[in-house]
């Protein structure tokens, strides 16, 4: 609203809205920080239960990643290289994650993974594992929100990569396998790590899904979602507290993105 | 049309021992026919090479030069044909285990790795250690006199350098087939010059075939031993490129060579041409045959010229000028179609324009024909 310069007038019906829209964003950013309770701030930090729940979703957070990273560049790889049948039914079933809620998702796992899901009972029965109410619950029901997040980021990468590099590859005697792990690959590294990033943010902030399939116990699958959620019902400063800690990783987050991106240009 | 002679007596001759050592000698370098079909384009070329040779696939855009070259590498796959290299078949071979090196007309140099670390690649796939391999790359580069750009990454080189890069990166796989896809098409006017004579001198040293594909005669006539043209998928005409510039077949390679070309019926000394008129040559002929004249040995004037003794006189109208150097190409339309080479002056004296009514010789002795 300073000086406008030579710039033309921005017009009224699109100013207002758009800055009532930014109010909208951020105001509630800056009534956190305005209520946050900075003079028993450090006293909150620095109990069992939030850096147990802080651990734990960094842990778990980082773990989905790592999982999405090795099951979803490949998906990536697949859906934009290989022609197949059905391919467009593929991404749409590999996006719908994104879309659907979380709950659900949750829900889903356990009718796949639970005790006496579809998957979950021979997972039991055969191997003795059980997902659902434990820490590596908690790792596949992030990965399941996240993963979505990775894949459609790397298969635009990929399709915006030039394939002929992977063809004079392979004239040098590459397999198509060395060829990915060579040559695609390192090109596609900076799109890699934004997926990564971002799938990483979305397994940290995680909500639905985790509590439906992994439920909430503190040190085992309580992450700092759960945990702000229900010290709001109980101590509203704890709560405000643990949200700041979120709010700062996102900050964090962000800048991180901003300079992947800045290199990947 | 019977261009595949299996004794081909230019061939270098394998010393005896060699010639020993291999089975079948007759069975060296490429014996291919492709054949590749692409919705309603068909490629249908059948190209045969000895060691040594460098063959030029020459044609305009979209001919399927390179249809032709990524189906040699196995890029593309064969709707039906054969593919014989050194009496290999390699028709369902994978691109990967084909010993084929290819020169890719952008270079695709892998932008993240160096000089070397690109040359490296092929030796890396063929199982050689880190240290060998760049051992052999470093060999390479040096041959390309870039022994001081070893460490450069593809984005730090000059256009030259990465094509020199990149026919080091074929090369040191070893191939029996070399494909070089436009090599010069990436590069300006002046390094074109320079990289043209490496290469020629490059391809001069490799021994087995080198199969390269270009739109620029120049290009196929320098670096080449023998041209094949390629027009809509099909081979129109192979030779050396001295009998491909005398005696073109078609349009397109009369008009890169510069030259009017016509199809008639030699009787004597004239030739009925397809179209009605006809052209009386120095050469005696019966049969079908093909005449062709350089625009630089036709005459134009604005009235009919008396007392000429040119009996190649007809008459049409300029239907267009282009700049070709210091010369003028006219595009002249009538009776006979033809390109006519002035300079700018006496262009300018004759006032030609588009439109403009003109009288066409052409000395008998400066026509050429010969059987079709």
């Amino acid at each position: 609203m300073r000086a406008r310069g030579r710039r033309a007038p921005v017009p009224l019906p699109l100013l207002l809205p758009a800055l009532i829209g930014l109010a909208f964003l951020v105001l509630p950013l800056i009534a956190l920080l305005v209520r946050t309770p900075w003079s028993s701030l450090p006293e909150q930090l620095a109990s069992t239960e939030v850096w147990q729940a802080l651990r734990l979703s960094l842990v778990c957070a980082t773990a989905a990643t790592a999982v999405s990273l090795v099951i979803g560049v490949p998906l990536a790889w697949l859906l934009a290289r290989v022609d197949f049948p059905g391919r467009g039914l593929v991404r749409a079933l590999v996006t719908l994650p994104l879309v659907l809620p979380p709950v659900v998702g949750g829900v889903a796992l356990l009718m796949a993974l639970g005790r006496n899901g579809v998957v979950g009972q021979w997972l039991d029965s055969w191997f003795g594992i059980t997902l659902p109410f434990t820490t590596a619950g908690v790792v596949v029901a992030e990965a399941f929100v996240a993963m979505p997040f990775l894949v459609i980021s790397v298969e635009g990468t990929l399709r915006a990569a030039d394939p002929r590099y992977e063809e004079a590859a392979t004239t040098l005697g590459a397999s198509r396998f060395t060829a990915f792990r060579r040559v695609t690959l390192p090109l596609i590294a900076p799109g890699i790590a934004a997926g990564a990033v971002l799938a990483w943010a979305r397994a940290l902030g995680e909500f639905g899904a985790t509590i439906t399939f992994a439920g909430n116990f503190p040190g085992r699958t309580q992450t700092m979602p759960l945990a702000v959620y229900l010290a709001l019902q109980s101590d509203p400063a704890a709560a405000i507290a643990l949200s700041l800690v979120l709010l700062a990783v996102s900050v964090a987050v962000l800048a991180g993105l901003r300079d992947r991106w800045m290199t990947a240009t | 049309m019977t261009d595949t002679e299996k004794t081909a007596p230019e061939a270098a001759p394998a010393p005896e021992a060699e010639a020993a050592a291999v089975p079948a000698p007759e069975a060296e370098g490429l014996d291919a026919r492709l054949v590749v079909d692409r919705g309603d384009f068909r490629l249908d070329v059948a190209l045969t090479a000895g060691p040594g040779d460098v063959v030029a696939l020459l044609g305009p855009n979209g001919a399927g030069k390179t249809t032709a070259l990524r189906a040699l590498a196995g890029l593309t796959p064969l709707t039906s044909g054969h593919l014989l290299l050194d009496g290999t078949e390699l028709d369902d071979m994978p691109p990967e285990s084909r010993p084929v090196g290819v020169v890719f007309q952008d270079y695709l140099l892998f932008p993240h790795l160096t000089a070397l670390d690109n040359v490296a690649f092929g030796p890396r796939c063929q199982g050689a250690t880190k240290a060998q391999a760049r051992a052999q790359a470093a060999v390479w580069l040096e041959r390309m006199g870039l022994a001081d750009h070893v460490g450069a990454r593809p984005r730090r080189l000059s256009g030259g350098q990465a094509q020199r890069v990149a026919l080091a990166r074929a090369l040191a796989t070893g191939p029996r087939l070399l494909l070089l896809d436009e090599p010069l098409a990436a590069l300006d006017a002046r390094t074109r010059l320079e990289v043209r004579a490496g290469l020629r001198r490059h391809l001069a040293a490799f021994e087995a075939v080198a199969v390269l594909v270009t739109h620029d005669p120049l290009d196929a006539m320098v670096l080449a031993d023998r041209l094949v043209v390629i027009e809509e998928g099909h081979v129109v005409q192979e030779g050396t490129p001295g009998d491909v510039a005398r005696h073109p077949r078609t349009d397109y390679i009369a008009h890169l060579v510069g030259l009017n070309l016509y199809q008639g019926q030699a009787e004597g000394h004239t030739v009925r041409l397809d179209t009605g008129p006809v052209i009386t040559t120095t050469e005696e002929l019966s049969g079908p045959v093909f005449v062709a004249f350089p625009p630089g040995a036709v005459t134009l004037y604005r009235e009919k010229p008396t007392g000429s003794s040119a009996r190649n006189l007809w008459r049409g109208e300029v239907a267009g000028l282009e700049t070709h150097g210091d010369q003028i190409r006219v595009d002249v339309t009538g009776e006979l179609r033809l390109a006519a080479d002035l300079t700018t002056l006496a262009a300018a004296e004759l006032g030609l324009h588009p439109g403009a009514p003109i009288w066409a010789t052409v000395k008998a002795a400066q026509t050429h024909a010969y059987p079709a």
